[in-house]
């Protein structure tokens, strides 16, 4: 005891602590450490909504004042998940207005929130500063209202691809007179059309504003009120880059880019004319985050503006840009570092663009700061891998989507083990990874021997067997989210490795080859995973007991079985050999 | 660690069946093959019904995996004409046998496209005028427009005229009357 600090000087040294890492190391030294950390933690990050119970964190943490929490699987964004899944947060609100009335910060991703929850956020939170929804649902913009009418301190408001349900625009205009407080603004995912005089007025008396992202509706011609009233924004997303070609029109945006100094984000670009980039030239050179993912404008406009932003770290873009548009990025743009390609047509049958792995391999091969990756393509080779994985060792995600499922190398009709292999063998760093086209078990053994610090794999039509799965869950030791569809994946290796999924947030798999009975024995010898599965076909003991599930979502709680599924989520319990909820 | 192709279960505890029997290797084939598709959920885009092993073909849910606000945004816009491909619409005249197509890219405004189709239809179609459109003229030209209308040509910027024009009919100037006055 001699020896202990006062609790004070232990709460300021734990003050320095922000990571949630280095905070659950310090409670757990001891008791008291655990004890005063708990009271001095005040943000909490909850990977999986259902991992954990409202009270529980509540009981532990008693003065949160940010909260940052994630609901549906990923695959959700691909209409894998069935409505009404879950992910409610309203649950969390209700406790946490009780709980927690100096809340500041509410940041959400794949959650259903309804304007119940925005309408009580906004009366039980008095000092409510940031609302950021991303990839939500379940709202609209009367919730909107609520929230910017009674939150008077609010900071930031970002709906990033958010359903919102949009019954007008009048939202907007809540915002009272004296809210000066604003830094964000993201309705980019919005469609109605705000009043523009109260959005020029709220932009005029907010002199902290750093992010503006408008929605499509914001027509072009407007662009310069607002920008004339914030010169001092960071981040700026417009509206629909189009108009009749006139140039008073030109002339003003050029003028009012030109006073935005401090501009270093765009997106936007929604109905692109060519001929209004060249306003925009002014800032290229200050821009390091450049969305182009909307712009449906042919490659040669593309490089004309992507080559003037020679400071570019962050470049998303349709595949409009094609193989010579990326050689082109790759000779002007040494700094990228986030490249993410998009698919313009990606239910057609043939390709509509010249974009082939050529392309990657020039942006590997030109910009030795590459270490994120997104591309859609058409065609993939083993030797473009190689390459790629040779050049970008430092590489920490690379997403590669070959549209065709179980395309082969196009040169040598063989599967993609090889390249995929290489770049787990090479990018040592790699944190994420998503494969596709023709893919057997051997690349699963490359994965499981390499890939020492992946932490999330997505898997699709690849795979021969249980080993291909075995050799991921039994090597990567960073494993902490896998998601798999349509793979011949099936009992025993989910079974053999049942302990792993303890160590993990999450394993998703659909149409693969798990039987209703090894869901049922994995949840009766786990009771510390939930063991979800979903099927719409009906209760799985209606099939026989080796008949695969539709689709399985196992995550690991501390909150026990919840109790909000919907009719077609069953969870498997050691207590009996079905419940219901 | 190695694996042989048969997995040591027997060393875990997780197995189905009673202790000491070896399981079966074959799952029931009576059930749901691997690439059903979700009942549920279905994509946006039109699917195809296949019969017999999944052809890659086939549209299946959440492939490739675009959320879909991107496809829902790509959809709306306008996709950039390729080079070379033109925008030809058709062109109708009144009284005549058969309907004929011009490429609108190859012109750069009113007065070439009037040309044009008067050489093309030998007819007059005159000047056009703001207040009385193509009053006086033998034949008046109109087009369709993206929202179905029938409009008067010359009216908006050449512009917009040829990116909202969808077809063309070259009306008979008594029957245009109505569409001058505006």
């Amino acid at each position: 005891m001699a020896y202990s600090f006062p609790e004070e000087v232990l709460e300021h040294v734990f003050s320095f602590l922000s990571s949630d890492r280095d905070r659950n190391a310090v409670s757990l030294v001891c008791k008291s450490w655990y004890e005063i950390e708990r009271w001095c933690r005040r943000r909490v990050f909850i990977g999986n909504c259902y991992a954990v119970s409202p009270d529980i964190v509540i009981r532990r943490f008693p003065e949160v004042r940010a909260l940052e929490m994630k609901g549906k699987p990923h695959f959700a964004d691909f209409n894998l998940v069935p409505e009404g899944w879950g992910a409610y947060v309203h649950p969390w609100i209700r406790a946490m207005s009780a709980a927690y009335p100096l809340l500041e910060e509410i940041k959400l991703k794949r959650m259903v929130v309804t304007d119940e929850s925005l309408e009580l956020i906004a009366r039980s939170f008095k000092n409510f500063k940031v609302l950021v929804l991303s990839s939500c649902e379940g709202f609209t913009t009367d919730g909107l209202a609520s929230i910017a009418a009674n939150c008077r301190n609010l900071r930031e408001l970002d709906l990033r691809e958010s359903e919102v349900e949009d019954l007008s625009g009048h939202w907007l205009s809540h915002f009272p007179d004296n809210c000066t407080s604003l830094v964000s603004l993201n309705m980019s995912c919005l469609g109605s059309e705000v009043s523009f005089s109260a959005l020029e007025r709220l932009v005029a008396r907010c002199p902290n504003l750093r992010t503006l992202r408008l929605n499509r509706a914001v027509p072009i011609e407007k662009l310069p009120n607002l920008l004339h009233r914030a010169p001092q924004l960071v981040e700026l997303g417009t509206g629909a880059y189009s108009a009749e070609i006139r140039s008073d029109i030109f002339s003003n945006l050029a003028e009012a880019f030109s006073v935005c100094k401090q501009l270093k984000g765009l997106s936007g670009f929604w109905d692109v004319v060519p001929a209004f980039l060249p306003a925009m030239y002014s800032v290229c050179s200050g821009i390091t985050s450049l969305n182009l993912s909307y712009a449906t404008i042919q490659s040669p406009d593309l490089v004309k503006l992507v080559s003037q932003c020679r400071n570019l770290q962050r470049l998303w873009v349709l595949d409009y840009i094609e193989d010579t548009g990326l050689e082109a990025l790759a000779a002007s743009c040494k700094d990228l570092q986030e490249l993410r390609v998009f698919p313009s047509d990606p239910f057609g049958a043939e390709p509509n663009v010249a974009l082939t792995e050529q392309g990657l391999v020039s942006v590997s091969e030109g910009c030795p700061k590459l270490q994120s990756v997104l591309y859609f393509c058409r065609q993939m080779s083993n030797a473009a891998l190689v390459t790629i994985a040779r050049n970008r060792p430092e590489m920490i995600r690379f997403r590669l989507c070959i549209i065709e499922p179980q395309a082969p190398d196009y040169l040598t009709l063989e599967p993609l083990d090889a390249g995929f292999g290489a770049i787990v063998e090479n990018c040592k760093e790699l944190r994420r990874l998503s494969m596709s086209g023709l893919l057997t078990d051997k690349v699963f053994e490359y994965i499981g021997n390499h890939a020492k610090k992946l932490e999330m794999l997505s898997i699709a039509f690849a795979g021969d067997s249980d080993l291909g799965l075995h050799h991921v869950l039994s090597g990567c030791e960073s494993l902490r989210k896998l998601e798999i569809r349509d793979c011949p994946f099936g009992d025993k290796a989910l079974l053999a490795n049942a302990a792993k999924l303890e160590t993990m947030r999450s394993l998703w798999m659909s149409s693969c080859s798990v039987s209703f009975g090894a869901c049922k024995l994995l949840g009766q010898k786990m009771p510390r995973l939930n063991v979800e599965v979903i099927d719409e076909r009906g209760p799985p003991d209606s099939r026989p007991e080796s008949c695969p599930v539709e689709k399985l979502y196992v995550y690991r709680t501390v909150a026990g079985r919840r109790a909000d599924m919907p009719g077609f989520v069953w969870t498997m319990d050691g207590d009996k050999s079905l419940t219901f909820s | 660690m190695e694996f042989e192709s048969d997995l040591n279960l027997k060393a875990t505890e997780l197995r189905l069946g009673l202790p000491g029997r070896d399981e079966s290797e074959e799952q029931s084939s009576s059930c749901v093959k691997k690439n059903k598709r979700s009942s549920s959920e279905m994509d946006s885009s039109s699917e195809h019904q296949e019969s017999g092993p999944s052809a890659p073909k086939a549209q299946v849910v959440g492939w490739p995996p675009v959320r879909s606000y991107r496809k829902n945004v790509l959809q709306q816009q306008k996709k950039p004409e390729s080079d070379g491909s033109g925008m030809f619409v058709k062109v109708s005249m009144d009284g005549a046998p058969y309907l004929r197509k011009i490429d609108l890219k190859c012109y750069k405004n009113y007065f070439d496209l009037l040309k044009a189709l008067e050489n093309m239809f030998k007819c007059t179609i005159g000047v056009y005028s703001e207040r009385e459109g193509y009053n006086g003229s033998e034949y008046a030209p109109t087009y369709e427009d993206k929202d179905g209308d029938w409009m008067l040509v010359g009216d908006v910027p050449w512009d917009m005229f040829i990116t909202s024009c969808k077809r063309l009919r070259i009306m008979k100037g008594s029957e245009a009357k109505g569409l001058g006055c505006l």
